[in-house]
């Protein structure tokens, strides 16, 4: 898709959201990608951006503008099954963006759609940034308890609830987030947010 | 005695004070608005961004800035890629 869309003056960023360079690698390796592919090992851009979960996409133009906020798109549909969310859908309204086909979706109606972080996620996400300090200083005990305090403050937010697991010794795919994702859509919570557009 | 240290980490930056003004900084970020995260037993706290600065910023549409590297160490910023049109993917391997 990068390779077909270059040519237009479009470029892909991706930042994956990892404990560390290490976690990340396997996958930008296999991906081979030939856009600038970063690694965030501090919730940087999720703190900047308010991103609560991954995949999260969105649309900066030539004038570093946002232009559709925070939507959740895959690049493929192996997890169409899972998530009901179609790659093809979120492509084709790109490829009409970047061709300029298609203008993307008005000010307003950005702003509308956006998703702003209240003073719980933020102090989520100071406790956060004190558990990953305790943990690159080895005191796991002491960090473990900061991403739980941090998963209570913004129970939404699943780069700290399921992005912090690795980090306390709880495996990411296993029982403990399926057990976690079953109490929460249980009690009638989305794990994806798409875009309603 | 020595006064006990103090680690406050404000922004990226990890800084080594004495205990007495690590609780005073905390104090004063704290009567900011800023979110402060304390752990007292082992004398650290992180000063967080606000939720009205954050939102200030996101509400005004214009994306915020970055500088984060990638597999080879190598530093990137979004602003670099200011005059073409850009997907930005977070991701993760969890």
């Amino acid at each position: 898709m990068y390779e077909e869309l270059r040519g237009y003056g479009f470029t892909v960023i991706t930042v994956a959201i990892d404990r560390s360079v290490e976690d990340a690698r396997p996958w930008i390796e296999a991906a081979k990608p030939t856009h600038p592919a970063l690694i965030d090992t501090a919730h940087v851009l999720t703190d900047l951006y308010n991103i609560v979960n991954v995949p999260t996409i969105l649309w900066i133009d030539e004038r570093g503008r946002i232009v559709r906020p925070n939507d959740v798109a895959f690049g493929t549909d192996i997890f169409k099954h899972i998530t009901g969310l179609e790659a093809a859908r979120h492509l084709a309204a790109l490829r009409a963006w970047v061709r300029g086909e298609a203008t993307a979706m008005p000010e307003a109606r950005a702003r509308a759609l956006q998703s702003l972080p209240t003073d719980g996620d933020q102090q989520a996400r100071a406790e956060l940034g004190l558990g990953e300090w305790l943990y690159t200083m080895g005191r796991t005990e002491a960090a473990a308890r900061h991403f739980v305090r941090a998963g209570e403050l913004a129970p939404h937010d699943f780069t700290i609830r399921r992005g912090t697991m690795p980090m306390r010794g709880i495996d990411p795919m296993g029982p403990k987030f399926r057990e976690m994702l079953g109490a929460w859509v249980q009690a009638g919570n989305p794990y994806y947010r798409p875009l309603p557009e | 005695m020595a006064e006990a240290k103090f680690t406050i980490i404000d922004g990226g930056r990890v800084a080594e004070v004495g205990a007495r003004e690590g609780v005073e900084l905390a104090r004063r970020a704290e009567a900011a608005g800023r979110p402060v995260a304390v752990d007292p037993d082992e004398r650290v706290a992180y000063l967080g961004v606000s939720a009205r600065e954050r939102a200030t910023a996101l509400a005004s549409l214009e994306a915020p800035d970055f500088t984060l590297p990638d597999l080879d160490g190598r530093l990137h910023s979004l602003s670099r890629h200011r005059g073409t049109k850009l997907l930005l993917v977070a991701y993760g391997s969890w």
